[in-house]
């Protein structure tokens, strides 16, 4: 399976943020690299069907997605395994191993109001991994994480990301050495 | 925000409400009947208490306002939840929801019984005092849903069910609470008032206008206090349930 855009454009009020962009991100990690502000988060939100481009063409996009996006968008009174439940329906099986492997209990009864910045985001990326997906939009997903957490999630994503397109907005290339990049314009 | 009820504040009032009935009764010739004691309201509300006719009062217009207003409540949050996505919608009922807030109550209790009973009046007064602000706090609610939570539903196809419980419930309870304490004490005010107005059989309206017809004053209060009582009743035990609903939905 591969995405496809082509010529896309995008502008919010009159200043363009995609200018005529065209790229393909095939099965496994692509980087989208750009400065904050030149279009990462907003090229995904059209890949998801989130906004309309004002011109160009996207193919492959009508598909089955999971996603972290920038902000966590959990649903803070709930502890771990209830926003599992409310984004999956179901707690898949691999659930508790996988949030283990994040360093997060599957079994914790506290709402993630409790919880740190850093863990929510990996409960965040978990909930995206666990979903049943046919690709992956990931938004800066390793926000406030430190080294060991950044590695550690990057080798889920490459676990779980195998045999479908994975687009992985950063600004951080540390440890993605050998993915294909997409670089978007500077402001 | 309203100050507390202070129990050495409502005691002081009772004291001089006593006062001022036992002053009346020594000034003027049939003071008494100008203006009853606490005491004798609360004595009279106690011989009150064992009378069927009594609890089928009470019962017969704790049926019909509440019921006005449960029926009122969810026309309203349908309502709001079909409008809050339909601005033609919002636009058309802003006129009728304006015009309910505006119009005076007696209007709407006298024109109401041209077309209805008397029985079936107080059902429909207090679900109309109840319909302005119910409708408009749950659309301002459901205008306030997280937009971002919303996108999040729509990436991960979560069913309308799965929405409702873990995003706009818990948004809009908050607004759907306050309006309701609010809609409680209204309902039961205009639903006496369309009783005393509509004199339908063993209300707690046609009570409170025999009392004021043969000058009974300790009846009056006391059928006061039981509006006021069963009103805090209400409003506590639906508080006590949307608390609940809240508690167990999604935030």
């Amino acid at each position: 399976m591969e995405l496809l855009v082509k010529g896309l454009c995008k502008s919010y009020n009159g200043r363009p943020v995609l200018d005529r962009l065209t790229a393909s991100f095939p099965e496994g990690i692509t980087c989208i690299a750009a400065p904050s502000g030149t279009g990462k988060t907003t090229l995904l939100r059209l890949l998801l069907g989130l906004e309309r481009p004002d011109g160009g063409t996207i193919r492959g996009a009508d598909c089955r997605w999971a996603a972290v996006f920038q902000e966590d968008r959990l649903l803070e009174g709930l502890p771990a395994a209830g926003n599992l439940r409310f984004a999956l329906g179901v707690l898949p099986g691999e659930s508790g191993a996988l949030l283990a492997r994040l360093g997060l209990d599957l079994s914790d009864p506290k709402p993630i109001r409790e919880w740190s910045g850093g863990m929510k985001r990996r409960l965040a990326l978990a909930r995206a991994l666990l979903a049943p997906s046919d690709a992956l939009a990931l938004d800066e997903p390793f926000t406030g994480l430190d080294g060991e957490n950044r590695a550690r999630c990057l080798e889920l994503i490459r676990e779980r990301g195998k045999g479908k397109p994975v687009l992985l907005a950063t600004h951080d290339l540390t440890g993605l050495e050998g993915a294909p990049v997409v670089r978007l314009g500077s402001r | 925000m309203a100050a507390k009820l202070r129990p050495w504040s409502v005691a002081l009032w009772l004291l001089a409400w006593q006062g001022g009935s036992l002053a009346l009764r020594a000034a003027v010739p049939h003071g008494a009947l100008l203006l009853a004691s606490p005491v004798q309201a609360a004595l009279r509300l106690l011989e009150l208490l064992p009378s069927p006719a009594f609890w089928q009062a009470v019962g017969n217009s704790s049926a019909r306002i509440f019921g006005g207003f449960l029926l009122s409540c969810t026309l309203a949050v349908l309502l709001a939840a079909l409008a809050a996505g339909r601005p033609w919608l919002e636009d058309l009922l802003a006129p009728p929801v304006a015009v309910v807030k505006a119009v005076p109550v007696a209007s709407f209790i006298i024109l109401a019984l041209v077309w209805l009973d008397a029985r079936s009046l107080s059902l429909f007064i207090s679900g109309l005092m109840v319909f302005p602000p119910v409708y408009l706090n749950v659309l301002e609610g459901l205008r306030r849903t997280d937009g971002h939570l919303l996108e999040l539903a729509r990436v991960y196809r979560i069913p309308l069910r799965r929405q409702v419980w873990g995003i706009y419930l818990p948004q809009v309870l908050p607004y759907f609470r306050s309006a309701a304490s609010l809609a409680l004490g209204l309902c039961w005010k205009a639903g006496a008032a369309a009783e005393v107005i509509g004199l339908p059989a063993g209300t707690i309206g046609e009570r409170l206008y025999t009392a004021k017809v043969y000058l009974q004053t300790p009846d009056l209060f006391a059928w006061t206090a039981v509006i006021l009582l069963l009103a805090a009743a209400f409003e506590r035990l639906f508080l006590a349930a949307a608390d609940a609903l809240a508690g167990k939905a999604g935030r």
